[in-house]
């Protein structure tokens, strides 16, 4: 069995938890994002942001689970050099359910995985040690991020394999972008540590997995150590293991840290939050189409394959360039053009902060293709170009020479010319018609994919005589 | 000019030009510089008052718009922050601890002109009740010397009484501020739990905790709670009820208000019988003054103490653990210490009642016994609450002695922790309840003061404030000695 608790920034928040620095640390030189608040000078007290509750409640209703009807905080106590009250502020369902959400549940490919808790908290500062290694005699501590919002996801153990795992994630990375709470894309942003057991044995916490794709590897390492003691009888123990990133293998922790007593206590400074309805509901109703329902919509209404609309609704970059880029009648062509077109084109977080694509892009080139102005492919030619330099459709087509062949004695002369250099072709295609696409393949190189494709065809036939 | 002036003869006489802050402050100072070998109320002395109180003598002189305090010298107990200036807790932790910026209540008094002429003494972060647990050294009871002046806002209780300053702002967590003012023959205010902000308060038991005026005249300490009381968007728990002026309509009297003495704190064997015997004196002016006495019992009052120091400890443990010299604190070398073992070792520079009280609350919350100890305490806390409420649907106002004990002399109870935490046991049902409670001076008895406590129900300061004025009237306190 396999459960996770998985820790999400809200790196679409302005502000911090608790004070008015800013959420996005990553900008700052170390410890210049900080204020007396988020450092815990004596005196201060937190300011819980809204906008973190609203938020918060966005993912724990997106997630299935239910609403508190008052939310508290609460202090888990532990001395820790990235840590400035040496207390966070976080949540806790032991009294009654107080917690940002709680009994949610998702499906991943037909089987439901259940949210034990949400909560909301603070993330501390950040250590860095000389050298990259904790054996260092110089830590650093950078307070930068220290306050900034943080979500954490704990399931139930409702994973049967790694497999599972990774999609599940996928799907919630999805999920989170979707409502545009948080972009898991940034480093750090989204954090997973795995409670593993096999056959009731045990439960295992492996901690310091830095990303996903180690993450699966650190359950299926844990899977087969676990199993392997149990068929040489060996006993496995509750533990805390952490997982080497070098080595690959997780390690067991063996510290003290691990049996601490965090002696929660209420956090008094932050009174409680009471949810009513009315603010839940507003909430719901700014809350973005999900996921699968945009998905439905595409299909149904728009007639889009299964594949694309999938494609197109998983990924909100993808989604908001279609809805801001398509109408009635273009969208099908739209969701092509991104789906096949764009896609190798902003497929990492680098390549799309710095396109300069715009949504009236696809659309103006998507009428250029309609109007029989230009072809697919060299549509796909210009992409390249307009995300390079954003240039107008109509500026690149016109100073690229893009425009579509389709003038039949110009095409003609350049097909007489085709025809005389591939007699063998040509020869082929009179026995078998079927093999006439080579022959066009020649044409569009010739044009460098200018030509008209089915005026190529038809000027073909008639030559050859088929 | 007298230093022994009330806060509204100050402003009169400053309005009427009969007095300048400069004189006032320079007065004061040379006052202070005499007193304080003996006294010791101060940590800090503001070493910019006069000039301070120049400026602000030029607006009056020039006829500019002038705050409501007119440069009368304030003193703040120092676990409040005054941007710039030292805020040390009376805690070798702190000793050397600069804030970077204004607490609320600070800011306030410092936009209505007053001069915050000096941080006060107290027992370290606040924990005790006679400032012998000050790092710096107690302060001593201006009425007799060789007396603990109560604790913990002791420096500021002195200061008042001493005529070292004409108000003071101290700290309320089981009594701190009408403990000192009853053993220093002053008036103390705690008022409603979110009344007044404690941003800029440092956190000792955060939950029960308010900063509360003191001064030698209950119109004075009306004057200052309208300065600080209101809701503050850096206080979370502060209140959104509009505050009303305190001050207009001090003295329409009690006639006809029902009075409830709460018979746990005015009865037994722990109550002193010279204490016992003022009580009486000041009951039967409140029935001069038209008001109906009778006796009534909160049976949970027998636990509070024990409540108050299970909840205190909790919260203390948590609130003081960002104590560990990292980023701010004292010189001490971290050359062979990994950090946890350097925290431990930084942390022992914590005083004797600090630490006990530390370690009693990392245990109190601690797996396995936070149900038999933290989570009992919050249940009589709520049953507490509900007492009072119902006692206040029944009684105006609810009274007693502040202290049961007199003033002790110097080491009189240092060794024993459990006699002291005794003296809060008519203290803490304030903080623990969250309503507002006054001392009121009352009697000098061979020599030492014995003052009276009010209380009213949440938000009921105004009222008060009243009959802490009516029965101020009905008694006369002797002029200090200094």
């Amino acid at each position: 069995m396999i459960g996770l608790e998985i820790h999400c920034q809200l790196t679409k928040l302005e502000s911090k938890l608790f004070c008015t620095c800013k959420a996005n640390y990553r900008e700052f030189e170390p410890n210049t994002n900080i204020c007396p608040t988020c450092m815990g000078m004596p005196g201060t007290l937190p300011r819980l942001n809204k906008k973190a509750v609203e938020k918060a409640t966005m993912i724990a209703m997106a997630l299935n689970c239910h609403t508190p009807e008052r939310l508290g905080f609460f202090r888990k106590n532990y001395f820790y050099p990235d840590l400035p009250k040496n207390f966070q502020i976080t949540q806790l369902n032991m009294y009654g359910p107080t917690s940002i959400g709680d009994q949610g549940k998702v499906s991943v490919e037909g089987k439901e995985i259940r949210i034990r808790r949400i909560q909301l908290e603070e993330d501390p500062g950040r250590l860095i040690y000389e050298g990259a290694s904790e054996k260092t005699a110089i830590t650093l501590v950078d307070y930068n991020r220290a306050g900034t919002p943080l979500v954490e996801i704990v399931t139930e153990p409702d994973f049967d394999n790694p497999r599972q795992v990774r999609i599940f994630l996928n799907v919630l990375s999805d999920l989170l972008q979707n409502l545009d709470v948080s972009d898991p894309t940034l480093e750090g942003a989204m954090r997973a540590d795995a409670n593993v057991s096999v056959q009731d044995g045990p439960r295992v916490e492996v901690k310091n997995i830095g990303s996903f794709h180690d993450l699966e590897k650190a359950i299926h390492f844990e899977l087969t150590r676990q199993q392997s003691l149990k068929e040489r009888g060996i006993e496995i123990t509750q533990e805390t293991r952490h997982w080497d990133d070098k080595r690959k293998i997780t390690i067991s922790s063996r510290s003290k840290e691990e049996d601490e007593d965090y002696r929660y206590i209420l956090e008094g400074d932050i009174p409680w939050v009471i949810m009513d309805d009315h603010a839940i509901q507003s909430w719901k109703k700014k809350m973005p189409e999900s996921i699968s329902s945009k998905k439905e919509r595409y299909i149904t209404k728009y007639g889009i394959p299964l594949q694309v609309a999938d494609v197109l609704s998983s990924d909100k970059y993808y989604s908001d360039l279609f809805e801001q880029a398509h109408h009635e009648t273009n969208a099908k062509e739209i969701a092509n053009l991104i789906t096949t077109d764009l896609m190798g084109l902003v497929d990492t977080r680098e390549k799309r902060e710095q396109s300069k694509l715009i949504p009236k892009h696809l659309s103006d080139l998507v009428d250029m293709i309609n109007s029989g102005k230009v072809t697919r492919s060299s549509a796909k030619n210009a992409l390249v170009e307009i995300v390079k330099s954003g240039k107008s459709v109509a500026e690149i087509i016109s100073s690229t020479g893009m425009t579509k062949i389709s003038d039949s004695s110009e095409l003609g002369k350049i097909i007489d010319e085709i025809i005389s250099q591939e007699s063998a072709a040509v020869q082929q295609a009179k026995e078998n018609p079927q093999t006439i696409n080579y022959l066009v393949g020649k044409v569009m190189q010739k044009t460098k994919g200018k030509a008209d494709p089915a005026i190529t065809l038809k000027i073909l036939k008639e030559k050859i005589g088929i | 000019m007298s230093l022994a002036i009330s806060a509204i003869d100050y402003i009169n006489g400053i309005k009427n030009g009969s007095i300048t802050a400069e004189e006032f402050i320079a007065k004061t100072l040379d006052h202070i510089k005499k007193q304080e070998p003996k006294l010791h109320a101060f940590l800090s002395i503001n070493e910019d008052a006069i000039e301070q109180a120049r400026q602000i003598d030029k607006k009056i002189k020039s006829g500019q718009k002038v705050g409501a305090f007119y440069g009368m010298p304030i003193s703040i107990k120092d676990n409040i922050c005054i941007k710039g200036g030292k805020t040390t807790c009376a805690s070798k932790m702190l000793q050397n601890y600069t804030s970077p910026y204004d607490a609320t209540v600070v800011s306030n008094l410092k936009s209505q002109d007053a001069i915050l002429i000096g941080k006060t003494n107290l027992d370290e972060f606040a924990m005790g009740v006679a400032t012998e647990f000050s790092a710096f050294g107690p302060s001593r009871n201006p009425w007799n010397v060789d007396y603990v002046p109560g604790g913990s806002s002791g420096g500021s209780a002195v200061s008042v009484a001493g005529l070292e300053s004409i108000l003071s702002l101290g700290s309320d967590t089981g009594g701190s501020v009408r403990n000192p003012a009853s053993f220093c023959s002053i008036v103390g205010l705690k008022p409603t739990y979110g009344l007044v902000s404690r941003y800029g308060l440092i956190s000792y038991s955060n939950s029960i905790e308010q900063i509360g005026p003191m001064g030698r005249k209950v119109e004075d300490v009306a004057l200052l709670l309208n300065h600080i009381a209101g809701k503050d968007p850096y206080d979370p728990t502060t209140l959104t009820s509009p505050t009303p002026d305190y001050l207009s309509g001090i003295d329409v009297g009690i006639s006809g208000k029902k009075i409830g003495i709460i018979k746990e704190m005015s009865s037994g064997a722990g109550l002193d019988k010279t204490v016992e015997s003022v009580f009486r004196n000041a009951m039967s002016a409140f029935e001069k003054l038209g008001a109906k006495i009778e006796e009534v019992s909160l049976d949970m009052v027998q636990y509070t103490v024990a409540t108050y120091y299970v909840l205190t400890t909790a919260e203390a443990g948590s609130n003081l653990s960002r104590y560990d010299n990292l980023r701010y604190g004292y010189e001490l070398d971290s050359e062979g210490y990994e950090f946890k073992s350097y925290i431990s070792k930084a942390r022992r520079n914590f005083g004797p009642e600090v630490t006990r009280r530390m370690i009693l609350g990392g245990f109190v919350p601690s797996a396995g016994f936070a149900g038999k100890y933290l989570l009992k305490a919050l249940k009589v806390k709520n049953k507490l609450k509900k007492q009072i409420q119902s006692a206040f649907t029944k009684f105006d106002y609810l009274i007693s002695p502040t202290v049961p004990v007199l003033p002790f002399r110097f080491g009189e109870k240092i060794d024993d922790p459990l006699a002291m935490y005794l003296a809060d046991i008519n203290t803490v049902t304030a903080n623990l309840t969250g309503v507002p409670a006054i001392s009121i001076p009352y009697e000098i008895r061979n020599g030492l003061p014995v003052g009276v406590q009010i209380h009213a129900n949440i938000l009921q300061e105004k009222q008060l404030l009243q009959a802490g004025y009516a029965l101020q009237n009905t008694t006369e306190i002797p002029e200090i000695n200094l």
